[in-house]
């Protein structure tokens, strides 16, 4: 069963997409409490909703450049030197085999691999001009700035639906404003509000894998960031749920900018538009997706998308 | 396909032999005796505890001081209204310095300190403290506060040695479920850009608390029913008393100085309080499930 409770017999993909977004455009005709809600059209595009101070896109997304970044932990240097810029509002996928340093790149963008014990950071990690490793920059700031989406779909257990998509605005202490609002907002721009919307009280573990993956994309926009990182956000999910998600990575990237981490080079293909390939903790090439998989200027590279390693 | 004499030979293997049903059979026996032997003495003193103590209750009982006059027998020998109140007052503290203090200390070894060598130096004299006899704190609290002050016993005396005794077990099972509490949900709480403190309060305790509400009630109950840290630091006393400064009853101190008075009635009162202190405990373990229960979704 998918999350929504429709048996998943489906095998050609576009009719269940076909009909999220009809679902969607339904709903989207519907009255609703708080003010100013996203509308999610069928095309993908996200329509302006009334300007209020809780819309989620206020706010373009931003630019992140790495710059001789290297990790460690303890005395094993895990990424060795990369240099690599992620457009904003674009989605940069990076790939490459198990333990080649893809997970712990994209945690040095956050700060979060710091938080392993032993674990440093060394380079520049650039959000637009300013270096989150400058010894003046407020980490908490960082990560706000800069969501995190992990693999395995982890809702606070202790929190009903609603409290774990405000988590991050009551958390962070910052001025609140309109929570519900805000957590409508970050609900339907998880896509995820149409289903939860008459069950908000209830505990968010109890949704489906998928569900509850959304409800974590939600719970980071909450926050309202510029960045979202995914760290393999689908491999623990079925093939609908992962389909679900792609989608809402198009449709976010409207807003934020995104770095995902995927093993599954046909999920990189179909939702980014930048592809980096990485091996052995160094970046082997980085180019606009349709290149990477197509005409990519690394022998590595080649041997990798067609899968002759890896 | 093969023809049925082959295939029935094929499956004769997958057959249960006999040899390994009886000891199936063995196995599962001592196993069972195994557990009926340990519910043996449970049940006993259960019926016991029933037997001798439902006997002893009555309203006086529960609402009348002990009189201290033990010759007549009978009900002349008052109640156990001092010593129920005084267990409530001395654990009750006990429970306000040991539990703060514990959690804190599992938090920091947990959140802070993880392998470092001070939290390993902890880690070895809490383990130390979890098997000191009751009677040591007892004897430390007596020399330091009693003896070393120049006063003399008092209730609050007497909580501080039972905080002592309850706080390696509350240091240690907070501990193994702080532990319990996936990092997953650590680093999404950080990665939301909250700060470490209101992490572990809005998240990891909440998600503990079940458990170390488990931990605490132990330490409690273990705390209720000792004798030798209340015996030279609370004292005993008759009257019922609300004030931790002077001396103070207790339910096991009442116990042990009627098991060992020639007068009948004198004992039963003991079983009498024995059931009561028992009962107390069952109700305090209900009550923090039911909280436990209630503070966690689903």
């Amino acid at each position: 069963m998918t999350p929504d409770g429709r048996t998943s017999e489906v095998t050609d993909v576009d009719p269940e997409g076909q009909s999220e977004i009809e679902r969607q455009q339904q709903y989207s005709d519907e009255p609703v409490s708080g003010q100013g809600p996203l509308r999610i059209t069928g095309s993908g595009t996200v329509s302006p909703p009334a300007p209020t101070s809780t819309s989620l896109e206020a706010k373009p997304g931003l630019t992140v450049k790495l710059e001789q970044l290297r990790a460690f932990y303890g005395e094993a240097e895990q990424v060795k030197g990369i240099d690599l810029e992620f457009n904003a509002n674009e989605v940069t996928a990076i790939i490459g085999p198990s333990g080649c340093g893809k997970s712990t790149m994209v945690r040095c963008i956050n700060r979060m691999h710091e938080e392993i014990p032993g674990a440093r950071a060394e380079g520049r990690v650039l959000l637009e001009n300013l270096d989150v490793y400058d010894p003046s920059v407020d980490i908490v700031a960082v990560r706000r700035a800069i969501g995190m989406v992990f693999q395995k779909p982890n809702p606070f257990p202790t929190m009903s639906i609603f409290d774990n998509v405000a988590a991050g605005p009551r958390l962070s202490s910052r001025r609140r404003g309109d929570l519900r609002a805000k957590v409508e907002a970050a609900l339907r721009g998880a896509g995820l509000w149409d289903e939860v919307a008459d069950r908000l009280d209830e505990p968010g573990a109890g949704l489906s894998g998928g569900q509850q993956q959304r409800l974590c994309i939600a719970r980071s926009l909450a926050v309202e960031p510029e960045v979202i990182l995914m760290d393999e956000p689908c491999s623990a999910l079925d093939p609908i749920a992962t389909l679900k998600i792609e989608e809402l990575i198009e449709q976010l990237k409207q807003r934020v900018t995104i770095v995902i981490v995927t093993h599954n080079m046909q999920q990189a293909a179909r939702v980014a538009d930048r592809t980096a390939f990485m091996l052995g903790g160094e970046l082997v090439e980085v180019g606009p997706t349709q290149e990477i998989f197509t005409k990519p200027n690394d022998s590595r590279t080649e041997e990798y998308v067609t899968g002759k390693f890896g | 396909m093969s023809t049925q004499g082959a295939s029935a030979e094929r499956l004769a293997r997958f057959a249960v032999s006999p040899a390994r049903r009886r000891k199936d059979r063995l196995a599962r026996t001592f196993i069972l005796a195994g557990t009926v032997i340990a519910l043996i003495p449970l049940a006993l003193i259960v019926y016991y505890l029933l037997r001798k103590g439902l006997g002893a209750w009555s309203t006086s009982f529960f609402t009348t001081d002990p009189t201290g006059n033990t010759f007549f027998g009978g009900s002349s020998i008052g109640g156990i209204k001092s010593a129920i109140l005084g267990t409530i007052e001395i654990v009750a503290l006990a429970s306000v310095i040991a539990v703060p203090i514990g959690i804190g200390v599992a938090v920091w070894l947990v959140e802070y300190g993880r392998g470092s060598w001070f939290a390993q130096t902890v880690r070895f004299f809490v383990d130390v403290l979890t098997g000191v006899p009751s009677i040591v704190f007892g004897l430390f609290v007596y020399i330091v506060l009693v003896v070393g002050t120049g006063s003399t016993y008092a209730g609050y005396k007497g909580s501080i040695a039972l905080s002592l005794l309850m706080l390696p077990v509350v240091i240690r099972s907070a501990e193994v479920i702080l532990l319990l509490v996936p990092g997953a949900l650590r680093e999404s709480a950080l990665a939301l850009g909250a700060p470490r403190w209101r992490v572990i309060f809005s998240i990891v305790l909440p998600t503990a608390l079940p458990g170390m509400v488990t931990g605490v009630l132990l330490a409690v109950a273990r705390a209720a029913g000792e004798t030798a840290p209340l015996l030279f630091t609370a004292a005993a006393t008759l009257k019922t008393n609300f004030n931790l400064g002077g001396f103070m009853n207790s339910l096991p101190v009442q116990i042990y100085k009627d098991v060992t008075s020639p007068t009948t009635a004198v004992v039963n009162r003991a079983w009498g309080a024995a059931l009561t202190l028992v009962v107390m405990i069952l109700l305090l373990n209900l009550i923090a499930r039911l909280i436990a229960r209630r503070s966690r979704l689903a």
